[in-house]
């Protein structure tokens, strides 16, 4: 579990991330959502360790990020799995090698068995025949799910994913939100998710976190999204006049359930 | 504001290198990136020092023989000449100016890349002094190897006068050789690798810090491969001021 405590982050004078509360469960798929420019990559990157907040607590299980020394913050990164929002894999190593990379550096692990292990997680990704491939020679979609079988590859505690599907087509899209969703699951991971892809809001939302102009606005689940009365949210999420329609299907259903 | 700047990236070089230089989280992993570095720096540099350093001894053999025709000089000052241009200067300065120019953008490009792409946040979530796993390799490499690529430059300029003296009818190979052999003083050849040592950390350091601190995109990428180059050249020639003052008198 990640808790975030009375988070404060500003640059140059202007307050980015507005005393944030939240809380992300283990086993659940925790999306942060908000417009561009609302302070979710901040918090992403507050939550990680790239961007140290100016006040408030970080606390993953009870420890307090901002309070770890070097060696409890190495310890602590090595239960992180991060997706990237590029990817971001080794472009000089093959498939294979950015999956055994963790392993190689943070694992007592026999060659032998870091092959294994390499190869299992290549294999949960359904990517087995691309592990002697180099990432310029996979397709986007393929790239994010080794950069997600990297990220699995140490058993991690939390994965955080930064905006998974973004310049991928609707049905990679889809593949990728499953996939993480099952590795949630399965593993029992803390996972956050910073998307504003409104597909992967109503298909893997176990626990939203609305953020708007740095503020937290709304917290609920994607059932809870659909039949919500804030404004600011559903301006935001209902945009489009395909997810207004479902939208207004589910108030239709809930009051025939009422009635 | 210029002089403020200064200090300011003196000090985030000085914090990066305090980074670099700390304890590879993985040794075996750190030995392995450093014979990396090393055979991309044979692969990439030997034919263009080699290429560079013929020609140019060639060049300086014609040159003195052009500007010494006379008798108050005796003829195997050309090989002399030659020999200790190489030696001083050439081998060591120039040759790092050129490297600084192949290497050093080389270096900061590739960094400044894996820095826009996220390959560096990736390698600090991870919990991988990113600095230390990829700056500490090419400066180790860069050290342990340019010496060597001066030793080399020097013996294939030196070659390249023989050519001269060998194809043409300027100057006698055995004047050319019998001058190669006088006066020869052999603390040059260690005050040329004592250079390159230095030379060689200038290019390796600063080009990496020019990489590893770029913010945006393509573009900077670019702009700091240029300054990379643009400022190991300028601070390789204020060091080659201050060791030729300090090794030679």
């Amino acid at each position: 579990m990640i808790e975030v405590k009375n988070l404060v982050k500003s640059f140059e004078g202007t307050t980015v991330l507005h005393n944030i509360n939240c809380v992300f469960n283990p086993g659940m798929n925790n999306l942060i959502i908000g417009q561009s420019g609302s302070g979710k990559t901040v918090l992403m990157k507050c939550l990680i360790g790239l961007v140290r907040p100016d006040q408030g607590e970080i606390l993953y299980n009870d420890r307090n990020l901002l309070k770890l020394n070097t060696k409890e913050t190495r310890k602590l990164r090595e239960e992180i799995g991060m997706l990237f929002q590029g990817s971001a894999l080794f472009d000089s190593m093959t498939v294979k090698e950015n999956v055994e990379f963790p392993l190689v550096m943070f694992s007592n692990m026999t060659t032998k068995e870091i092959n294994r292990r390499a190869m299992f997680c290549l294999e949960r990704v359904n990517l087995k025949e691309a592990e002697n491939k180099f990432p310029s020679e996979i397709s986007g979609g393929m790239q994010k799910r080794v950069a997600i079988a990297r990220a699995i590859s140490l058993n991690p505690r939390y994965l955080f994913c930064d905006e998974p599907n973004s310049g991928l087509d609707p049905q990679t899209s889809i593949l990728i939100d499953e996939l993480i969703n099952d590795i949630t699951k399965e593993y029992n991971i803390t996972t956050i998710v910073n998307t504003h892809d409104m597909n992967s809001v109503l298909g893997i939302g176990d626990n939203i976190i609305f953020l708007n102009k740095g503020k937290k606005e709304w917290v609920g689940n994607k059932d809870q999204i659909l039949t919500s009365h804030n404004e600011v949210l559903n301006d935001f999420v209902f945009a489009s006049p395909l997810f207004k329609s479902v939208r207004e299907a589910a108030i239709d259903i809930n009051k025939d359930l009422k009635i | 504001m210029p002089l403020v700047k200064s200090i300011s990236t003196l000090g985030s070089y000085v914090t990066l290198m305090g980074k670099v230089f700390s304890i590879p989280d993985k040794w075996s992993v750190f030995f392995k990136q450093t014979v990396k570095e090393i055979w991309k720096l044979i692969f990439d540099s030997i034919w263009i020092v080699v290429i560079i350093s013929v020609f140019i001894g060639a060049v300086i053999t014609i040159q003195m023989q052009l500007n010494m025709a006379s008798p108050l000089f005796p003829r195997y000052t050309v090989g002399l000449a030659t020999r200790d241009t190489l030696l001083l200067e050439f081998s060591s300065a120039i040759m790092c100016l050129i490297l600084a120019g192949k290497v050093g953008s080389n270096i900061a490009s590739e960094i400044g890349t894996m820095r826009v792409t996220e390959q560096i946040d990736a390698l600090d979530i991870m919990g991988v002094n990113s600095a230390n796993y990829l700056i500490l390799p090419k400066i180790v490499a860069l050290v342990a190897f340019i010496p060597l690529l001066v030793i080399l430059s020097m013996s294939t300029g030196i070659l390249g006068g023989y050519f001269v003296a060998l194809m043409t009818s300027m100057i006698s190979v055995d004047t050319y050789v019998y001058g190669i052999q006088t006066m020869f003083v052999p603390y040059y050849v260690f005050y040329s690798i004592y250079k390159s040592f230095v030379f060689a950390f200038i290019i390796a350091s600063i080009s990496s810090y020019y990489g590893y601190t770029v913010k945006g995109g393509a573009l900077e990428v670019g702009k700091a491969s240029t300054n990379a180059v643009v400022i190991s050249s300028v601070i390789i020639l204020l060091f080659d001021v201050i060791l030729t003052k300090l090794l030679l008198q």
